[in-house]
């Protein structure tokens, strides 16, 4: 083939190549992009203030806190630790099936396939303010309102679980095959029947994982929302770092690691069983 | 009442033993959830929870309306909550991405010691909230913005770290192998062969964690950790309720507005 275009010589190929950008096209767009990211770092790292002789102070905390979280103290508050694991994991459970529970109508009726028109504002509406609510804020108004324990902490816990598996739930019917429910509404099966046998065994599997999912999200959150007062494990760190006791604090978090760890394999585990 | 009509079978989707096995199942969940429950409230001071809606009401009543003019005094600290949330995704994407090519099966230098130690520093970025980094880095550190934006950078390293590592495992075979074919190095191929495409994703995964760290960095403040966390605690500590209401709705937009702003720009990128 070469030898029938004689008339282009090898010189006058391009000897290099340039990668096209990978992302912006446009020469000028790049360059304002570029120039304004610029221009914010400048201005944002310049808007960080730093106490450098506090930093030096804090140095020699954080070195202690290294050597609590490398030998660990499980003893000296092991009462407080259990209590509050104890809490966490009993929460975590509850509010799970409490939560799955709920939202299980809430997502059948946030599905726009099998819901009425009214229905489906108004479960749109309630998982829109559940998921928008971050989990503290909500924690520290239901310690506001409940006073503090672990019964708020369930309540937070319970109130975010009906956001996140409502709206995946809806989703998910959404995304049914409609001619299996079209074939179950063709026998004349009235709307629960329909629910029951066209949408449940499309929808089950996926939706026992994420529950498992959930139960793991939730534990993660009830170490957090102890810090404003909600019991559960989170309380007991607050504890342990504001009196300095580096050893039972890197218990705790080595705790909360190894739960977290082992959760994940048990639901990454089960999903895969499920499948 | 013929032997032959009852020996009729009737359909069963599962045989009697695993039927057995479902049920026990669901019973087990029910009595630990009961456990659970027993076990939660022995220590709930009831009292309390029959007053919360009396509580409620009351609180209601005090935060109603919300304290407009405290405004002036938000726009500093909402500032300083946008930049804990970008300086910490940037810094926590920057150490993520070396650490996601470690930890990838496909790209790791030694599979025996480097990827279980990137592996390990994934899930335990990912186990522990930036509300307990930012406690931790507080008492280190001391109080303020620096605290917050290494507390969002040491949680997002795990997110964007785990999702990048898989989304380089996942990466055509094909295009790596043309790119090795033409004599090309070591970090000629990370750069020709993975990073164009993995790179949709990664802006993707990076613009997804800042839109949850604009969430996060919100709350960072209750311990101290800078940025509009911080009126609120003073707020809430003072029982100022008319301008926790106002911290609380402007938070709100403020989450509403990252939500809007990430989802066009994936939607622009993927």
């Amino acid at each position: 083939m070469s030898s029938a275009t004689p008339s282009t010589t090898l010189g006058d190929y391009p000897r290099s190549w340039r990668r096209p950008p990978l992302l912006i096209r446009s020469r000028t767009w790049r360059y304002v992009i570029f120039f304004l990211a610029l221009a914010y770092l400048v201005v944002g790292i310049g808007s960080v203030d730093v106490d450098w002789t506090r930093v030096a102070d804090g140095m020699e905390r954080g070195s202690r806190f290294i050597k609590g979280f490398l030998a660990p103290d499980f003893t000296t508050r092991w009462r407080d630790i259990s209590q509050g694991l104890m809490e966490s994991l009993t929460m975590t459970f509850t509010s799970t099936v409490a939560g799955v529970l709920i939202s299980i109508p809430i997502g059948v009726g946030a599905a726009r396939n099998i819901s009425p028109g009214w229905a489906y504002g108004l479960c749109r509406s309630i998982i829109a303010v559940s998921r928008s609510l971050q989990e503290i804020i909500v924690a520290i108004l239901l310690v506001a309102f409940f006073g503090f324990g672990a019964f708020a902490g369930f309540l937070t816990l319970t109130f975010a679980t009906i956001g996140f598996i409502g709206k995946l739930l809806a989703d998910d019917i959404e995304e049914c095959d409609p001619r299996q429910i079209e074939a179950i509404r063709a026998t004349g099966a009235s709307w629960l029947q329909l629910v029951s046998y066209a949408v449940q065994p499309q929808v089950m599997p996926r939706m026992i994982g994420l529950s498992v999912y959930r139960l793991d999200i939730n534990f993660r959150e009830s170490a957090v929302i102890g810090i404003v007062g909600a019991g559960g494990i989170g309380g007991t760190l607050d504890t342990a770092l504001s009196r300095y006791e580096y050893g039972s604090a890197g218990a705790i978090l080595l705790i909360i690691i190894a739960i977290v760890m082992l959760s994940e394999y048990a639901s990454s585990q089960m999903r895969g069983w499920l499948k | 009442m013929s032997p032959v009509e009852t020996s009729v079978p009737v359909w069963r989707r599962r045989t009697p033993t695993a039927q057995l096995a479902i049920w026990a199942l669901w019973l087990g969940i029910v009595a630990l959830f009961v456990w659970c429950c027993e076990e939660m409230t022995q220590r709930t001071i009831w009292s309390f929870v029959w007053d919360a809606p009396q509580a409620a009401a009351d609180i209601a009543s005090r935060s109603w309306p919300p304290r407009w003019s405290y405004m002036d005094q938000l726009w500093s600290p909402l500032w300083d909550t946008l930049n804990i949330a970008t300086l910490g995704t940037l810094l926590g994407t920057a150490l993520a991405v070396p650490l996601a090519f470690l930890a990838a099966s496909n790209t790791t230098p030694s599979r025996l010691i480097l990827r279980p130690l990137a592996l390990f520093c994934i899930v335990a970025s990912r186990s522990i909230n930036s509300l307990i980094w930012a406690l931790l880095l507080v008492s280190i550190l001391g109080p303020g913005l620096l605290a917050g934006i290494i507390a969002i950078a040491f949680r997002s390293i795990g997110f964007v770290g785990k999702l990048l590592y898989e989304a380089i495992e996942e990466t055509d075979l094909k295009q790596v192998e043309a790119i090795t074919a033409t004599g090309a190095s070591k970090a000629q191929i990370l750069n020709f062969g993975i990073w164009p495409q993995v790179l949709p994703a990664f802006v993707g995964i990076s613009v997804f964690r800042w839109d949850i760290n604009i969430r996060e960095s919100t709350i960072l403040g209750l311990v101290g950790a800078g940025g509009i966390g911080m009126q609120l605690q003073s707020s809430l500590n003072m029982l100022a309720w008319p301008q926790v209401l106002l911290i609380v709705l402007l938070i709100l937009a403020t989450v509403l507005c990252s939500e809007a702003i990430s989802s066009s720009i994936r939607k622009a990128t993927i």
